[in-house]
């Protein structure tokens, strides 16, 4: 295993952690292609696949998105993930010149998450249907989603028509008052004077 | 074009005739819901455009909403012809996060029930490819045999296909008894079923002249395609996450991993054939290994309690009711955890923020990779090859759309 500080020498890195026998590097945006082509090229590293690309959505923070790469190196049965952030307007350079397979895990971010990648030749919507609009996997997409599809007897077609719920989505808190609430109901008070 | 920049008399006109031909989405060779776009020279493939995503659930969505337990079941809807190895990767995510480690028993149970479902997995493949190519009675027996191994799983889990039995912590119950016996059974006996398929295809000329040679790929492209597993292993990379990075008991036994040579469609059907026999050597050790004792981690936060203690113990009944409903809470943290899983390497990348409820659950489905590669190794073949390139692929809609 490579030491975490021949990680960090890398150009383009700005963190690097390890978390539960897994390193993970934050990456630059901007230096990604150059970073993937050194894990792949140089022996120290000598990551020759990438076995996963995926974003994750946190939107609370000002750059949202994390587009994460998790490599594998055959040779030295070790693996890294590498983890950049944007905001969805900002692109992310792809790494589909360094690997073919990238293509369709970069479209797929596209699609889910709305993550804008520049260089990538076929920016097309994957899981999706055609014509979808929005990106399912972001936080603030609702788990319904704002159409549903059905076979339309009249028309002899499907049709789009906007979700109609004959029961209200359950969600429920799990916040328990022992554990979870810091502050209890009308005892709001207390919590403000000892603040 | 400006014309009189030719210098030479010979100019020529030249006259092509692609035409585009929808491949799918309802046909029985493209294995589920594949809509293949081809652009063809004659019966020549120029170019291959998969469309996937007509399977797609939104199943990562939905795991966001549903607590771990509760999202156990989904990952029997991605691959359904090999529905524990799923969970597999899954539990171990969970436990990984968790740390916790399940007892040896129940290590036991999911090597002994992965490796039922890797023979489950290549006894489709194997059969069905070979229909699509012109076979049709190995499909006709392969069912037959699928079918034991379905009771078996409705044996330890209740359910023929969607098991839920691996859970985070372990596996759901015991097995019951004889189970292990009848699968000692019919262990012994299945080598000669694979002796029959093998009379089948394996010197069959059709067959032969149907996959020798045919989507040829080396071993530098299938690794920069993303490959794992029997397709990796086909073009002559001996890697195999049961033995790279052993999961529960796998450390413990033997087993060889078959490695081809051509990287072709032929090598394809061999590795799976080569990896039922290994598979029946691993089932055999992890009987002969199992010993009597706890099948999940003896937690009641994180696995229920048995039936009989919440008849009579409050303490019982309150955990169970709490984990069937709350569920439990996963510490904060990231993991990218994989299994060997029949087709490849089935990864689960899941994100916890220290709630009840996976932040993210993001599905490396192997065959995801292999469909993506299909215009790199089907382009210049003909159309009947494309069919069986996607056979040899092993590509299930259920993991690829998700």
């Amino acid at each position: 295993m490579a030491e975490l500080d021949t990680y960090a020498a890398l150009p383009g890195v700005l963190g690097v952690t390890e978390e539960k026998d897994e390193i993970v590097l934050q990456a630059a945006r901007d230096s990604l292609p150059d970073l993937m082509r050194t894990l792949r090229d140089d022996p120290r590293f000598a990551f020759e696949q990438v076995m996963d690309i995926c974003g994750a959505d946190y939107p609370e923070r000002p750059e949202r998105f994390d587009v994460v790469y998790n490599l594998l190196s055959l040779t030295r049965n070790d693996r890294l993930r590498v983890i950049a952030t944007t905001d969805g307007v900002a692109p992310v350079p792809s790494v589909s010149a360094v690997w073919p397979a990238a293509t369709w895990w970069e479209r797929e971010t596209w699609d889910l998450y709305g993550v804008v990648f520049s260089g990538l030749a076929d920016h097309r919507r994957i899981l999706t249907d055609y014509g979808f609009e929005g990106h399912p996997l972001r936080k603030d997409f609702p788990l319904t989603g704002y159409v549903e599809v059905r076979y339309d007897e009249e028309q002899r077609r499907v049709v789009y028509e906007p979700v109609r719920l004959t029961q209200d989505f359950r969600s429920f808190d799990f916040l328990s008052p022992w554990e979870g609430m810091t502050t209890l109901p009308g005892d709001e008070k207390v919590a403000r004077n000892n603040g | 074009m400006d014309t009189n920049t030719e210098t030479g008399p010979q100019k020529r006109t030249v006259e092509i005739d692609s035409h585009t031909l929808n491949f799918g989405p309802q046909h029985p060779a493209a294995h589920g819901v594949l809509r293949l776009i081809l652009e063809m020279d004659g019966e020549v493939v120029e170019r291959a455009d998969p469309h996937i995503g007509l399977l797609h659930r939104g199943t990562e969505k939905l795991i966001e909403y549903k607590t771990y337990v509760q999202a156990v079941p989904y990952f029997d809807r991605l691959d359904y012809v090999a529905p524990m190895a799923q969970e597999h990767a899954f539990a171990l995510a969970t436990e990984k996060l968790l740390g916790i480690e399940v007892p040896e028993r129940g290590q036991w149970i999911r090597v002994l029930f992965a490796e039922i479902s890797r023979i489950l997995n290549h006894l489709l493949n194997v059969t069905t490819y070979a229909l699509d190519v012109g076979a049709i009675t190995p499909a006709l027996w392969g069912f037959e045999e699928r079918e034991i191994l379905m009771e078996f799983h409705e044996r330890a889990s209740g359910a023929r296909l969607h098991a839920n039995y691996f859970r985070p912590g372990g596996v759901a119950r015991d097995l019951p008894a004889g189970l292990m016996e009848d699968i000692a059974v019919w262990a012994r006996g299945f080598p000669k079923f694979i002796d029959d398929l093998e009379g089948l295809l394996t010197e069959n000329r059709i067959f032969k002249q149907r996959t020798v040679d045919i989507g040829h790929f080396t071993a530098e492209q299938a690794i920069a395609w993303g490959f794992s597993g029997p397709c990796l292993r086909a073009s002559g990379v001996p890697w195999d996450l049961r033995r790279s990075r052993p999961y529960d008991t796998y450390a413990q036994v033997n087993f060889e991993i078959p490695v081809g040579r051509n990287g072709d469609c032929y090598d394809r059907y061999l590795m799976r054939i080569l990896e039922m026999r290994q598979s029946l050597r691993i089932i055999e050790q992890a009987l002969a290994a199992m010993k009597p004792g706890p099948v999940k981690v003896q937690d009641n936060k994180i696995t229920p309690p048995k039936r009989g203690e919440m008849k009579r113990s409050m303490e019982a009944l309150i955990h169970h009711f709490k984990l069937f409903t709350e569920g439990y809470h996963v510490p904060p943290g990231a993991t990218y955890t994989v299994v060997e899983a029949p087709k490849g390497e089935f990864g689960v990348y899941l994100v916890s923020d220290g709630t009840n409820k996976p932040y993210r659950c993001k599905i490396r489905a192997p065959g995801f990779a292999h469909l993506q590669a299909i215009e790199a190794m089907g382009k210049g073949h003909m159309l009947a090859d494309a069919v069986a390139i996607i056979g040899s692929l092993d590509v299930v809609f259920g993991e690829i759309d998700r």
